[in-house]
């Protein structure tokens, strides 16, 4: 599959806001109003920053970007729709929390929207999720683990964000700390299980289905439809990354995983180097982040290519 | 509303004979005479005459070698929408764009809506909608909606262009929720089948497999393997004579 580079990058940034958002709702929740509000608030804006550049940059793709409002209006039957739907709801107990944060005295119902502002960023996350779980034409993505790898994501990159706004306003929370690394090991081994189950799995359909001649057997391509590829072949055959697949997941262990983790543990070790630690792993993390989606993209393979003469299945269940 | 209309009461669609057709894509041209200038005008060509060319087409014309019970086979296969009746092209798109019409089961794109987010052709395991790079909105078989219904053109002409342009009769249209139309008929008749069934999104185009060679009587009689057959001339004949002689 072609991956949207505006997709990628709308993913990346909006599955961390959204992360920022899980973790500061929650912290509210848990702890009540903060004594100071700066961090708060500055965590709530930044991951608005995100969230709304993300959700920004995922309309650049779009044929008609300026009739991207069409998009809240099926949300009865469209994991898309209920996305932008999800997504915008979302921004009220964010803008809620916001003016609870900012105004002097303590306003009722912090807890409450802190409630909503999980509620709305985890179901946002898990319709993104299912926009690709939901699509059974491409088996890659058709995967229970797909939503929670999504939400996963999206908690490690906010917890490690929201650890760092932390540090730079000279605070530090062991547990956020704890948080970030639970939430990326539960990442990595996501990953890694999804990775596993994809690489043995059989082809769910074959060209003699796909072509529907009872009784067909060996069948293969003689002439092409066209000279030149065309939509269906650019964009369900994509393939560029495909052949290093390999090397890209281990770039992705390391980059996601492995190396904020050790920046983690540093952190929590060495006190001082916090404000260098985890900036770092933040970075690692997002850049894994976007290795990780061009894969997702990549490795996915689409049920139409079966015309053009492409097999489906795992890696390994492909090999005779 | 991109929620599925259910049962319509006609389910217009084509029906493709595998057997005769040829693979000569005059119905994939034909298609896109029609449509370049009808309702999901235009169709769209990037470098049509230069080494790279590209475009949105409604209907590509395969061809595969296979086997069938034995036999080696050539089977050309046009590939277009095959309207189904529980598609998931439909109820993805996020605009509403994407609709099936509960009155003939036809599957269309409303231009003027479409926000060109490419997900409904993610979701067609058949490849058969194809984006327009240039008008920003995808592209797929209308069943020629603007030809069928049409009463400013003649009433033998009110099939789809690629019906019509088919030289060998390989394309019919018609109303296959009718056990009695003449398609419906031809489809029990010759045993019509769906592409991809495993798939369950009910397509309502039906393909007509290749017949049986031994059945349809074109099996060629072989020729003796070492005689001259039917000699033309004098000198032919001459040769056959001497290698009759030679061979008793």
């Amino acid at each position: 599959m072609h991956p949207a580079y505006s997709v990628i990058f709308f993913t990346t940034a909006s599955g961390a806001g959204y992360g920022l958002w899980i973790w500061l709702g929650l912290r509210t929740l848990l702890d009540g109003l903060p004594d100071r509000a700066a961090p708060s608030v500055t965590a709530l804006v930044l991951g608005g920053v995100l969230v709304t550049l993300g959700l920004l940059s995922s309309t650049f793709h779009l044929g008609h970007p300026e009739r991207a409002w069409r998009a809240f209006s099926q949300w009865r039957s469209s994991w898309l729709s209920r996305e932008g739907v999800a997504a915008v709801a979302t921004y009220l107990p964010a803008g809620a929390l916001f003016l609870v944060f900012l105004l002097p005295g303590s306003l009722p119902g912090a807890g409450l929207f802190a409630a909503l502002l999980v509620s709305g960023a985890l179901v946002t996350l898990w319709c993104t999720g299912m926009i690709y779980a939901s699509l059974r034409t491409v088996p890659e993505w058709n995967h229970g683990l797909v939503p929670t790898i999504y939400i996963a994501l999206a908690a490690a990159t906010g917890a490690l964000l929201l650890a760092t706004i932390d540090v730079a306003f000279g605070q530090r929370s062991e547990i956020l700390l704890l948080v970030a690394a639970a939430a990326l090991l539960a990442g990595a081994l996501m990953k890694w299980t999804y990775w596993q189950r994809i690489d043995v799995a059989p082809a769910p359909y074959t060209l003699e289905q796909a072509i529907g001649i009872p009784g067909a057997s060996g069948i293969r391509p003689l002439d092409p439809p066209h000279t030149q590829p065309n939509f269906v072949m650019r964009e369900m055959g994509y393939a560029v990354g495909r052949r290093h697949a390999g090397r890209l997941r281990r770039w992705t262990m390391a980059l996601l995983f492995a190396l904020p983790l050790v920046a983690l543990v540093i952190a929590a070790l060495v006190p001082v180097l916090s404000l260098i630690a985890l900036p770092l792993a933040l970075l690692s993390a997002g850049a894994g982040v976007l290795v990780e989606r061009w894969l997702f993209f990549a490795e996915a393979r689409h049920v139409s290519m079966l015309y053009y003469g492409a097999a489906l299945g795992g890696r390994e269940a492909a090999a005779p | 509303m991109t929620s599925l209309p259910g049962d319509t009461p006609k389910k217009l669609g084509l029906v493709i004979d595998l057997d005769t057709c040829v693979g000569c894509h005059a119905c994939v041209t034909s298609c896109k005479e029609w449509n370049t200038g009808g309702y999901s005008a235009p169709l769209t060509d990037h470098d049509p005459y230069g080494a790279d060319p590209s475009g949105a087409f409604l209907n590509r014309v395969h061809s595969f070698e296979m086997e069938i019970d034995g036999r080696g086979r050539t089977v050309h296969f046009p590939r277009s929408c095959l309207h189904c009746e529980e598609p998931d092209c439909v109820t993805v798109c996020p605009t509403g764009a994407s609709y099936k019409r509960a009155e003939d089961g036809i599957v269309l794109v409303n231009p003027d809506t479409c926000i060109g987010c490419k997900l409904c052709s993610w979701a067609c395991p058949y490849g058969a909608r194809e984006y327009d790079h240039d008008d920003g909105v995808m592209k797929k078989c209308t069943l020629c909606v603007d030809r069928i219904y049409n009463e400013t053109l003649p009433e033998e002409d009110r099939e789809p262009a690629c019906v019509k342009a088919c030289p060998t009769g390989a394309r019919a249209f018609g109303d296959l929720a009718d056990p009695d139309s003449a398609v419906s008929r031809n489809v029990a008749e010759r045993g019509g089948f769906d592409l991809l069934k495993e798939f369950g999104f009910k397509p309502v185009n039906k393909y007509l497999p290749p017949r049986d060679p031994a059945t349809a009587g074109i099996v060629p009689t072989p020729a003796p393997e070492d005689r001259i057959g039917a000699p033309r001339d004098r000198l032919e004949r001459l040769f056959a004579w001497i290698d009759n002689r030679l061979s008793d």
